[in-house]
């Protein structure tokens, strides 16, 4: 079995932005992900981190099929996936789960837990109720809930315990990779622990593989083995963990990482503060997204988009000031 | 917290705030002490529902009505107790004397107003100054939260900035009358990660020009680590434990306050697991007897269900309210 | 199948969640406002046990009793407990058996104009495209129309009956419904629960009947309540001009208008039909109103 679960090669979404309300024109588009290549290796956790605007959740619409892609290739255990047949794209679906980041609204409000975690697998398995009903108790279990919990609705639960229970319905088809959209961001603090020590349990026991997108980088840190950093729909560095956080070669990584909070006050970063904001990305600047932010720009930043290259083992980055 | 000393600025004395619903009572607020020196940064650290946004509505008395009422307490601003002023004394205090920046910059402004009449109103309401003279104010301010062409920006609705730039908009409102004290109640949750770091590299200038006092209410320690002097621990509408930030990191010493932090994931060490609470934040309209965190403790002893734990100081300046303390 | 130590940090208790349905269901009964179900209660019995509890038959006419009064008055007797009409036909079992006509007509329209209604909300708000733009033309066409105008019109061209009378209601009363579910539906379809399951393989009619429909019946549940009231104001209207249920069927609408010509001397035969109507659709009307704050979006429970 190969290593590489999903390799995304140039893909690309970009939104229209029409004018005109009968007869619409084009006038523009939303350049969400411009040309990301990546790869998520089978059993390891992948962290996507970035600022508002720079695509990483399109990305996960993408994998998800949520959203069309506008151009290049996703390839799921090698196989593109836009050239799926009927029942292999059934078995795609249900080898890539999600869970959100809202508790609150990832669960719909009438109908009952059990019935809630069996929906990926009532519909298109072939499994009896009785099955069904043993498998809904265990993944109950699996996630610290009580198997009597089937019978209730998601509003008698907390906030961490709705989380458990969209961790078990992404559990009940058995899936490859999940995808986890800030998994824990809308929870209480003392409850992200909870839920970041189930997810990991779940992945030693299962081998599940996780796409891992928060802002907060302690969190990314803690529980990915590589991270892909984006800004503006463009990958800028790819690193392992610990690599990406002890020798940050782009600048917009550096930054982000001098910006994170101290988790003690006696830790002083210096602060990169970048000027101005995130353009927006209908209109991205020329050549490197950031370079008018950047403060090791040079001539040919504004002018070519610098690819993403190896500069080191398993460490990539897209800049031309590299060292 | 032992005060009444003359370069406390703001004096809390026992506030209590309670709301009244058709579940029960919920002590919001249930007894909590503090103080704030001048030019000082105080945290406010606790997750949803411990009562530190409610604590800081109370000592401005914002807090909804019929509902909630604060039963109890005395606030002393400079001197004066803020319990006993009268409802057009609060007026003037509020927004001259002391502000407040709220979490959500969209919910602040209002979307059909231009920016710079929204930065004029406090003026207007609380100085006698000239139309131009106002307008200058105006711009002044924008300059001071960094804003550039501000008189460009001026004539702008919310909807056309980000949101860094309308959480400083909020925070040029606030300042625009010099007040004395600055409440921020979660002012970068919703902000990313390097707009929060130009946002808090703001207010720690302006706190340093102005000698401004800040409260700051937070759920995140790094927030606490990178701009507070001090920081109170809050559960279940109380302090459990006070003192100076670095006091606090070193040597925490409620099982709360402990359990907290390491349960955070931290960039700088890598660890396996984290170290995990047990159970659920309680409800606050059925609290059991004695500590309300004696459910969750994982060094809970007999006598912690049944009385409240007194203050007990640990060091100069630190403070706890814990029976393994006695 | 999963088989390792489950990790148990969650910590709710047994007891803790029963108590909290009990307690929920408790403040439900507390809390209801009880006036408008009991008048609407007293109704539906009317409606549907009326050929049990009238004292004389609606229909059987007495003209030596004729145009007496109540019983409180002169010349009144308890026989005939709220009086007699022209022909001598109790008042009290004609209203009575009146209740059940409009009962049948209000529960129809308001049935079959909600699904219809909630069908074309479902279709139009999940499926978008041309088909929501074509549904909600019509729809669009439909609410634009002079709802009584065209029942009276098309009652007079296909004659006067009970179910002439339901089938023209119902087709102009469904587009109500339609616009406003069709609102509530592209809001519920914008949820993360919607994404994910379609992530979870749920097929469109799957999606639009397990996840959306429910969420969306609340407000067609308010929606018809409210409704009722109107749908018995025009069964009466149609009724009083002579369009609606036709006699000797005791429609209220009828009764009224049978007890015009008599209001000085015999007020009683318009009046208490003319109660009638007013409490039922003000009960519906309250009922209505009460639900819509009950089962607010924001504690979403029923």
């Amino acid at each position: 079995m190969s290593e590489i679960l999903l390799e995304a090669r140039d893909l690309t979404k970009y939104f229209p932005v029409t004018k005109g309300l009968i007869f619409s024109k084009q006038i523009g588009a939303i350049k969400a992900v411009d040309g990301i290549s990546f790869t998520i290796n089978r059993g390891e956790t992948f962290g996507l981190v970035g600022e508002s605007g720079c695509g990483k959740t399109t990305t996960s619409r993408l994998i998800l099929l949520l959203e069309e892609i506008t151009s290049g290739t996703l390839l799921f255990e090698g196989t593109d996936i836009s050239q799926l047949a009927r029942t292999e794209f059934e078995r795609y679906r249900a080898s890539v789960q999600a869970v959100f980041q809202d508790p609150y609204s990832s669960l719909s409000p009438r109908m009952k837990v059990g019935k809630i975690i069996a929906e990926p697998i009532v519909i298109n398995d072939e499994l009896n109720p009785k099955e069904i009903r043993e498998r809904v108790a265990s993944l109950l279990e699996v996630v610290g809930l009580r198997k009597d919990a089937d019978v209730l609705y998601p509003h008698e639960f907390s906030g961490g315990q709705r989380q458990r229970i969209a961790i078990a319905r992404a559990l009940a088809p058995d899936p490859r990779l999940i995808i986890l959209d800030e998994p824990v961001s809308a929870l209480d603090v003392s409850i992200r622990a909870q839920i970041m020590n189930l997810l990991r349990d779940i992945q030693i026991k299962m081998h599940t593989t996780f796409l891992l997108i928060a802002h907060d980088l302690a969190v990314v840190k803690h529980m990915s083995n590589r991270i892909g950093v984006m800004y503006l729909g463009k990958l800028v560095e790819v690193a392992e963990s610990e690599e990406l956080h002890s020798y940050p070669v782009h600048p917009y990584t550096q930054a982000l990482l001098s910006a994170a909070l101290p988790s003690h006050p006696d830790i002083a970063r210096k602060m990169i503060i970048l000027p101005g904001e995130v353009p927006s990305p209908l209109n991205p600047p020329a050549g490197c997204r950031f370079h008018p932010r950047c403060f090791k720009t040079t001539a040919i930043c504004s002018q070519q988009i610098p690819p993403l290259k190896e500069i080191g083992p398993n460490h990539l980055v897209a800049c031309h000031v590299d060292s | 917290m032992t005060m009444i000393s003359n370069d406390n600025i703001l004096e809390v004395h026992d506030l209590k705030t309670y709301f009244y619903t058709s579940r029960g009572v919920v002590k919001a607020v249930d007894g909590v002490s503090f103080a704030l020196k001048k030019g000082e940064t105080l945290g406010l650290v606790g997750e949803s529902g411990c009562g530190k946004s409610i604590t800081c509505f109370s000592v401005i008395r914002l807090v909804p009505r019929p509902a909630g009422r604060i039963v109890a307490g005395r606030v002393l601003l400079e001197g004066e107790d803020l319990m006993t002023k009268s409802d057009k004394e609060m007026n003037r205090i509020r927004g001259r004397r002391i502000t407040m920046i709220l979490q959500d910059p969209m919910m602040s402004l209002n979307p059909l107003f231009t920016i710079g009449e929204q930065i004029a109103e406090p003026i207007r309401i609380h100085q006698k100054l000239g139309k131009l003279e106002v307008w200058e104010k105006v711009k002044e301010m924008l300059r001071l939260v960094h804003i550039p062409s501000p008189e460009v920006r001026m004539r702008e609705y919310p909807h056309q900035m980000s949101g860094g730039m309308r959480q400083r908009i909020s925070g040029a409102m606030t300042l625009s009358c010099q007040p004395a004290i600055l409440i921020a109640d979660e002012p970068t949750t919703a902000l990313d990660v390097t707009i929060q770091a130009q946002f808090l590299s703001l207010l720690k200038e302006i706190q340093q020009q102005a000698n401004l006092s800040m409260i700051v209410v937070t759920h995140d320690f790094g927030i606490v680590a990178r701009i507070c002097d001090r920081v109170a621990v809050m559960y279940a509408g109380k302090i459990v434990e006070s003192a100076a930030t670095r006091e606090l990191f070193n040597n925490p010493v409620h099982p709360y306050t402990i359990a907290l932090l390491n349960s955070l994931p931290r960039m700088e060490v890598k660890v396996d697991r984290l170290y995990s609470i047990e159970g659920q934040p309680p409800e606050l309209h059925a609290l059991p007897p004695g500590c309300s965190f004696s459910a969750r403790c994982p060094q809970v002893k007999e006598g912690c269900l049944k009385d409240y734990p007194p203050q007990k100081e640990i060091t100069q300046g630190h403070f706890a309210n814990c029976w393994l303390q006695s | 199948m999963l088989n390792f130590q489950p990790v148990s940090e969650a910590g709710e208790t047994d007891q803790v969640l029963k108590r909290f349905r009990w307690i929920k269901m408790r403040r439900v009964i507390r809390g209801t406002s009880w006036t408008p179900v009991a008048i609407l209660v007293l109704f539906l019995i009317c409606g549907v046990f009326g050929n049990y509890i009238e004292p004389h038959d609606p229909m059987k006419t007495n003209l030596s009793a004729a145009k007496s009064p109540p019983f409180w008055q002169k010349g009144g007797s308890t026989k005939y407990f709220l009086g007699t009409d022209g022909f001598g036909r109790d008042i009290l079992s004609r209203i009575i058996r009146g209740a059940g006509i409009s009962l049948q007509v209000g529960f129809a329209v308001v049935v079959f104009a909600g699904a219809l209604g909630g069908m074309i909300a479902l279709l139009s708000g999940y499926l978008g495209g041309w088909v929501d733009a074509v549904l909600m033309r019509i729809t669009d066409m439909f609410l634009s129309m002079p709802y009584l105008m065209i029942a009276i019109a098309l009652t007079a061209v296909l004659g006067p009956s009970k179910h002439n009378i339901i089938i023209i209601m119902a087709i102009l009363g469904w587009a109500g419904y339609a616009r406003v579910l069709r609102g509530e539906v592209l809001r519920i379809k914008g949820s993360d629960f919607i994404k994910l399951a379609i992530v979870a393989r749920a097929g469109k009619v799957r999606i639009m009947l397990r996840h959306i429909f429910p969420n969306i019946v609340n407000t067609l549940v308010v929606l018809a309540t409210l409704q009722l009231g109107i749908v018995i104001i025009m069964e009466s209207s149609l009724s009083f001009l002579g369009l609606g249920v036709p006699p000797p069927e005791p429609a209220w609408g009828s009764m009224v208008a049978d007890g015009r010509v008599m209001m000085f001397s015999a007020w009683w035969v318009s009046t208490w039909p003319g109660i009638g109507i007013l409490l039922v659709v003000l009960s519906c009307n309250l009922l209505g109103d009460w639900l819509r704050l009950r089962l607010d979006p924001k504690f979403r429970q029923l």
